[in-house]
């Protein structure tokens, strides 16, 4: 047995220890995404389903559609759908598996883990625009069209940027509501579709949707072209709604739930 | 170096924790035992700040708990030996508590050598552990960060008894090395064997604490015959008390000998006579247990 185990212990004396960086707690939570079968396959099939959505559009579309800004769309919707997933994996494998016991032990200031949280979550959001880029961009030099840089700057990227980060963090956001995988990934996906349906019925409900239905004001992010002012602010109102508000009323119940 | 004040935590009209108060100092094992639905658990996790109290409060060397920086590097804890992915490895699930508590690598490999998982067990899934292998790699975690307090809850559930000398063992030397321990259980054998001190508590209360020696030391006679009721009226005629006690047994204030004569006189042959040593703490606890036992095992 080594000196580590057998030498004296000190009686409890706090002054040498600092807390723990948030940056530590960042890059564990990095690795929790990574460390379990579910979190690394989801990974994977992020990298592998934005490589194929590229390759299928390479193959598929007339030569002068290839173009990076064709082949950056063509991500956005693949990834749309997993990131999101992978947002509420990040915070329901806590609960479901009940490792929130350990975390919330060994980091007792919960806002602090939730942080972290958000923190991690964005990391592999920007991750999945990068590859999103180099795949696009590789695929644009291959084909050749005329011209396929055209209309591309900080401005569309930026866009891609907001989308993919409020999918995420709307995956989180709806985790932290529910704290179950089912139940948050069941309500993510169906209350788009409810809200077409009842727009579709209800008129009235048309005329508000582009405020209330994000899914409808995110559109011309990836569609490209130049945002009208009331196109920002329908975008902001339905993050606001469906992004801001989760989060925040979720942080409130994870400070508050009872670990079990 | 564990200090909980009238302690009182209520869910709704349920009271769990009732007006509890004890110590736990260092250089000692302190057993916490109660049966099932006792309030151990609650105590426990009020104690490192998973719970809020009603009334009172709990420290950890005058600290809260949710007031220490890297709680880890303090004070160990094992609350459920099963709250852990079960599609981690052993191994994996010691990294990431090491480098959230920003210990190195190595430590890792000392933990599992010192709870005895092989490397290959250590590269298993948890889902493939069995309650055993939890509880050591549970252990295991509460040491990574070389804690001068341990907080256990039923650390011993699962171990067979070869697992649970292995743990007296552990737990004694990181006591006579300075180390304050709580651990609890909700089987008397189990306490008995590892801890120093006991605390029993039943229905949110404390019921009796003090050291073993002192809690285990019952006065009087413990007394098995092949005809109990015959042995029973006979120390009745001779003025002794004979309370049921144990398996098909009596408790009796008297001593060994004075009861040894009664059984000879009445001619009842015995199977056993001896100084009631725990008998009186397993009296109390069966009750405890009795009493709470048809509510069924919740925790």
């Amino acid at each position: 047995m080594s000196a580590a185990v057998t030498a004296p212990i000190r009686p409890l004396d706090l002054s040498g220890t600092p807390s723990v960086p948030m940056s530590r707690l960042i890059g564990v939570e990095l690795r929790k995404m990574a460390d379990t079968r579910a979190g690394k396959w989801l990974l994977i099939a992020i990298g592998l389903i934005t490589a194929a959505a590229v390759v299928i559009f390479f193959f598929a579309a007339p030569d002068d559609d290839r173009v990076f800004l064709n082949f950056m769309g063509i991500t956005a919707t693949p990834q749309g759908f997993l990131l999101p997933v992978l947002g509420i994996l990040l915070v329901c494998s806590e609960w479901t598996q009940r490792t929130a016991l350990v975390t919330f032990t060994l980091t007792p200031i919960r806002s602090r883990v939730i942080v972290a949280k958000i923190a991690a979550a964005l990391v592999f959001g920007a991750a999945a625009i990068v590859l999103a880029v180099l795949v696009a961009a590789l695929a644009t030099l291959l084909a050749g069209a005329p011209d396929p840089w055209q209309n591309i700057g900080w401005d569309s990227i930026g866009k891609f940027t907001i989308l993919q980060a409020s999918g995420v963090l709307q995956g989180l956001a709806f985790g932290l509501l529910f704290l179950n995988t089912a139940a948050a990934i069941v309500t993510f996906f169906v209350v788009p579709i409810a809200f077409n349906v009842v727009a579709s019925i209800w008129t009235a409900m048309r005329d508000i949707q582009p405020w209330v239905d994000l899914g409808f004001s995110q559109q011309p992010l990836f569609l490209g072209g130049d945002m009208s002012g009331e196109q920002w602010a329908q975008l902001a109102v339905g993050t606001l709604i469906w992004v801001v508000l989760p989060v925040v009323v979720g942080f409130w119940r994870v400070l508050r739930a009872e670990v079990k | 170096m564990i200090k909980v004040e009238g302690l009182t935590k209520t869910f709704g009209d349920f009271v769990a924790v009732d007006d509890v108060s004890f110590e736990s100092r260092p250089g000692r094992v302190t057993g916490f035992l109660g049966p099932n639905g006792a309030g151990k658990t609650t105590t426990m996790r009020i104690l490192v700040g998973l719970t809020r109290t009603t009334q009172g409060e709990a420290t950890i060397g005058g600290h809260h708990y949710g007031d220490i920086p890297n709680p880890g590097r303090h004070v160990g804890v094992l609350l459920d030996a099963s709250a852990q992915h079960g599609g981690r490895t052993g191994r994996e699930v010691l990294t990431l508590g090491a480098r959230t508590m920003g210990l190195p690598p190595e430590r890792v490999d000392e933990m599992l050598e010192l709870v005895s998982l092989t490397p290959t067990e250590a590269k298993r899934r948890v889902r493939n552990y069995s309650l055993g292998m939890r509880q050591r790699l549970g252990i295991a975690h509460a040491l990574l960060g070389d804690p001068s307090v341990l907080v256990l809850d039923e650390p011993a559930n699962g171990l067979d008894p070869a697992g649970i000398h292995w743990m007296r063992g552990l737990l004694r030397d990181y006591a006579n090395r300075g180390g304050t321990v709580l651990l609890s259980s909700h089987l008397l054998h189990e306490v008995e064997v590892i801890a120093d001190e006991l605390i029993v508590i039943g229905n949110g209360r404390i019921v009796a604490q003090g050291t073993k020696a002192e809690l285990l030391q019952t006065a009087g006679t413990f007394v098995r015959s092949v005809d109990n009721d015959a042995l029973a009226r006979a120390l009745h005629d001779s003025g002794m008390t004979a309370v049921p006690s144990g398996e098909g047994g009596f408790r009796s204030d008297a001593d060994p000998a004075e009861v040894g004569k009664v059984a000879a006189e009445a001619g009842v042959a015995l199977v056993e006579l001896r100084p009631a040593d725990g008998a009186g703490l397993e009296e109390m606890f069966l009750q405890l247990t009795a009493d709470t036992q048809r509510e069924g095992d919740t925790r």
